[in-house]
C-alpha cells in the first residue's frame, strides 16, 4: 500500500508536501551535458559572478546521480540517440531543462542535415530557456522557474480530487 | 622520473595455474565533464596503462560548411561564430578577409585596428579558459574559477563593444560592424593594469607548483618533426619549438606595425615539447596579447571602419586560402566562389582537428591520467573539430 | 630558401613533364593540376626534393563540381623550411571518383581524406583505413555534395521541424 497520491487534501498533508517540495528545490542537482557553446555560459553560470551554487545547485557528471540535465548546446542526429539513454538512466524524479535555441527548436543550425531540430524530439522537457546563447542570469531564471515547478507537486496528496458522492 | 616511457609487461600464465588477462575497452563516451565538448575516446587499457587510444568525433557535426552554401556572404558570419565558439573573432576575421580577397575591397585602417584589437582579447579569453580548464582536468578547481573571474570582466568589454558575450557577429566583410564605443579604452587599459600582475599570480600559484609539474612535465613528448608532419599548428607546435607563427611570418591586418614577441617552448623544465611546454607558451602568449593591444590602443587612427560593400555581394568567381592565427592555431579557409550571391564552398581545417588525429600515436603506453592531461594541453574543443 | 611559384611549377614540370597543367592564380593561390593516378609521385618528390622541400600538408579539401562533372581535391603544400607555398589541385570523376592517397607522406592527410570520403564520397586507394569520420556509420549519401538529398528522418527521427512563425 503506497503513500504516494493517497491521502486527501487537508492542512497537515499539503504542509508535508511542501516541506518535501522545499528540501528538493532547494538541492537540485543539475548534470553537466554541455555540448556547445551554452555549455560555456552553464559553466558561467557556475562560477562566481552567476553563482549557481548559492541555490543548492551542484554540478554532476554522472546522470544516476542527478535530478535535472541541462541540455546546453546544439544536438545532432548521432548524439541525440546517447541523448535518450543518458536520459533513461537518470533516477525519479526526474527534470529536464533545455537550454539554448538549439536545443529547444534547432536554432539557427535548423538548415543543417545533421542536426536534431529540438532536444524534445527525444526527451520530455520541463523548461525552455531561450537565447543563442542565453545569458548565466538567464539560465538561473529557468532554473527558479523550474524551482516553482517543483514546489507546486503533490506527493502525499492525491492528485485529483475524487468524485463526490454520486446521487 | 616522469610518467611516461612507462614500459609494463604482464606474465600471462596460461597452462601452469593462474589467471589468464585481457584488455579492458572503455568507451571514454560522448558525455563527459569537461570543457572540451562531446569528444569519444575508445581506450583500449591494460589495467591502468593503455594500448591506445582511438579518438571518434563527429558528435556535434553541425553541417556549418554546407550551410554556408545556403545562406550567402554576409548571413554566413553568425554560423562563423559557432566554428569555434571560445574564441569567435578569429573566424570572424578569417571569413572577412577571404570574402575581401575575392572581391578586391579593403579595409579602412581604422577597421583593421579594432579587428586586431578585438582579436587580440578574444585570444585571451580563450587562453584563459585552456588554462583554467587544463587545471581543472587535472585535478584543481581553484583557477579555473579564477581564470572565468577574469574572463568574465573581458565578456563585459566585449559586450558594450558588440552586445554579445560569447558568439559575437561583431566583424563585417570590409571591417568591423560597430566602432569602439566612447569609453571603451579607458576600460580596456583598466582592465590590462589590473589583469597583468594577475597573471603573475596564477603563475605563482599553479604553473611552478610541484603537483601540477609533476603531471604535465615529459609527458606525450612531441618531437618538431613529428608536429610538422601532422600539421600541428599555434602553441602545439610551438610548444615542440618550431617558431612560426602566421602573424609574424606572414603578416596579415596591421601585425606588422606592432611589436610583440612570439613565445617558444624551450623544454625549461623536462623534454622539449612535453605537455607543460604547450601549457606555458599559453601563459605567455597571453601576455604578449595584452602588449599588442596597448599599442593597438595608442596608435587608432581616425576614420571610418567599414568599406563600402553592397548588400548583394557578389565576388568573381575563384578561390582563395586565407590564414588566421587564432588561439588554437592557424586556421586555413579555402574559399570557393562561382561569382554568384552564394559561397560555392568553404572547408575550415582547425588546429583541433589536427591535434586530435595526433592522439592516437601520442596515447601509447600513457596512463588514463596522462590522456586527460594531454587532451587538455592540445587545447581540444569540439565544435573546431566536428563544425 | 624561398621560391616563388614560377619556380616551383618549373621544378615540377621539369621532373614530371606535361602532366603537371599550367600555373594558375598568383601568390600564395598558384595551383597547377595533377591527374588522380599520378598525385602520390608528385607529392613523395614535393616532400623529399631539397629545393622543394614541402614538409607540411597545410589543408586537404574536396569541391564538387557537378557541371565539371567531376569533384576536385585541393592540396595546399607549404614548408616550414624555405617557407614556400604550392596548390596541387586533383580532378577526379564524378561518377566513382578514386585518387591515390599520400598519408603515408604527410600523416595528417589520414583523417582528412577520412573526412573528404565522408562527406563526398572520394574513395582514396591505399589508404589504411578509410571509413566515415563526421557522419554516423549507417548515414546514407556524401552530405556534401550538390545532389544531395536529406533523408526524412533517421532511427525514427524526424530531421525537420516545421516552423511556428508561419501564419
Amino acid at each position: 500500500m503506497s503513500l504516494i497520491n493517497s491521502a486527501p487534501e487537508m492542512a497537515l498533508t499539503t504542509k508535508v508536501d511542501d516541506l518535501l517540495n522545499w528540501t528538493r528545490k532547494s538541492s537540485i542537482w543539475y548534470m553537466m551535458f554541455g555540448l556547445a557553446c551554452c555549455a560555456i555560459e552553464m559553466m558561467q553560470a557556475g562560477c562566481p559572478r552567476g553563482d549557481l551554487e548559492r541555490f543548492g545547485m551542484a554540478p554532476r557528471a554522472s546522470p544516476r546521480v542527478s535530478d535535472v540535465i541541462i541540455v546546453s548546446g546544439t544536438l545532432t542526429l548521432k548524439m541525440a540517440l546517447r541523448t535518450k539513454v543518458l536520459y533513461d538512466q537518470m533516477p525519479e524524479p526526474r527534470y529536464a531543462v533545455s537550454m539554448g535555441s538549439c536545443a529547444n527548436c534547432g536554432g539557427l543550425f535548423q538548415l543543417a542535415y545533421s542536426v536534431c531540430d529540438g532536444v524534445d524530439r527525444v526527451i520530455p522537457v520541463d523548461v525552455y530557456v531561450p537565447g543563442c546563447p542565453p545569458r548565466p542570469e538567464a539560465l538561473i531564471e529557468g532554473l527558479n522557474k523550474l524551482q516553482e515547478k517543483i514546489q507546486q507537486e503533490k506527493w502525499i496528496v492525491r492528485k485529483t480530487e475524487p468524485v463526490g458522492v454520486r446521487a | 622520473m616522469g610518467l611516461s616511457g612507462f614500459e609494463v609487461s604482464i606474465e600471462r600464465p596460461t597452462n601452469g595455474g593462474g589467471l589468464a588477462t585481457e584488455d579492458m575497452t572503455l568507451s571514454m563516451g560522448p558525455q563527459h565533464p569537461s570543457t572540451h565538448g562531446v569528444l569519444r575516446f575508445v581506450v583500449r587499457a591494460d589495467g591502468e596503462v593503455m594500448k591506445e587510444a582511438i579518438p571518434d568525433i563527429g558528435y556535434l557535426h553541425r553541417s556549418i560548411e554546407k550551410i554556408a552554401e545556403k545562406v550567402g556572404w554576409h548571413g554566413f558570419i553568425p554560423y562563423t561564430d559557432r566554428v569555434d565558439y571560445v574564441a569567435a573573432m578569429f573566424c570572424n576575421h578569417a571569413w572577412g578577409m577571404a570574402a575581401e580577397k575575392l572581391g578586391g575591397i579593403e579595409v579602412p585602417k581604422r577597421g583593421e585596428y579594432c579587428r586586431v584589437i578585438a582579436d587580440e582579447f578574444c585570444r585571451i579569453m580563450s587562453h584563459l579558459i585552456s588554462v583554467g580548464s587544463m587545471a581543472m582536468d587535472i585535478g584543481a578547481f581553484t583557477p579555473f574559477n579564477h581564470a572565468i573571474r577574469e574572463r568574465e570582466y573581458i565578456n563585459d568589454l566585449m559586450e558594450e563593444l558588440c552586445g554579445a558575450r560569447l558568439t559575437f557577429h561583431y566583424m563585417r566583410i570590409g571591417g568591423v560592424g560597430w566602432d569602439l564605443p566612447p569609453g571603451w579604452s579607458e576600460k580596456a587599459v583598466a582592465f590590462l593594469d589590473r589583469f597583468e600582475p594577475l597573471i603573475d599570480e596564477f603563475d605563482d600559484l599553479i604553473s611552478f607548483n610541484k603537483i601540477f609539474t609533476e603531471r604535465l612535465v615529459n609527458v606525450a613528448v612531441i618531437t618538431p618533426e613529428e608536429a610538422i608532419d601532422y600539421n600541428l599548428v599555434g602553441p602545439n607546435l610551438r610548444g615542440s619549438g618550431v617558431k612560426y607563427d602566421v602573424r609574424k611570418d606572414e603578416p596579415y591586418s596591421i601585425y606588422r606595425d606592432v611589436e610583440f614577441d612570439v613565445p617558444v617552448g624551450r623544454g625549461e623544465l623536462g623534454t622539449l615539447g612535453d605537455c607543460f611546454d604547450r601549457y606555458i607558451v599559453r601563459m605567455r602568449e597571453m601576455r604578449e596579447s595584452c602588449r599588442i593591444i596597448r599599442q593597438c590602443l595608442k596608435q587608432i587612427p581616425d576614420g571610418p571602419v567599414i568599406a563600402k560593400v553592397p548588400r548583394n555581394f557578389k565576388p568573381p568567381a575563384g578561390d582563395t586560402y586565407v590564414r588566421v592565427e587564432s588561439a588554437r592555431g592557424d586556421q586555413g579557409w579555402y574559399v570557393v566562389s562561382d561569382g554568384t550571391a552564394f559561397p560555392y564552398r568553404c572547408r575550415i581545417r582547425t588546429g583541433s582537428f589536427t591535434a586530435i588525429s595526433m592522439i592516437q600515436k601520442v596515447s601509447r603506453n600513457l596512463m588514463l591520467a596522462d590522456l586527460i592531461a594531454v587532451i587538455a594541453s592540445f587545447d581540444l574543443v569540439a565544435p573546431e573539430i566536428d563544425r | 630558401m624561398a621560391l616563388d611559384a614560377a619556380a616551383i611549377h618549373t621544378a615540377l614540370r621539369a621532373r614530371f613533364g606535361e602532366i603537371i597543367g599550367d600555373v594558375a592564380g598568383t601568390g600564395t593561390n598558384a595551383s597547377a593540376s595533377v591527374p588522380p593516378d599520378r598525385i602520390h609521385e608528385v607529392c613523395a618528390f614535393a616532400k623529399t626534393d631539397p629545393a622543394l622541400g614541402f614538409d607540411c600538408l597545410s589543408n586537404l579539401s574536396g569541391v564538387d563540381y557537378p557541371k565539371k562533372s567531376a569533384i576536385q581535391v585541393v592540396y595546399h603544400l607549404f614548408s616550414y623550411k624555405h617557407r614556400h607555398h604550392f596548390v596541387l589541385k586533383v580532378d577526379a570523376v564524378r561518377d566513382d571518383p578514386v585518387v591515390q592517397t599520400v598519408s603515408d607522406l604527410w600523416s595528417t592527410a589520414d583523417w582528412n581524406e577520412r573526412e573528404v570520403f565522408d562527406l563526398l564520397g572520394v574513395r582514396f586507394s591505399g589508404h589504411a583505413d578509410l571509413r566515415r569520420i563526421l557522419m554516423p556509420e549507417d548515414w546514407p549519401g556524401h552530405p556534401l555534395r550538390k545532389d544531395f538529398v536529406e533523408p526524412e528522418e533517421y532511427h525514427g527521427i524526424p530531421t525537420s521541424r516545421e516552423s511556428l512563425l508561419k501564419a
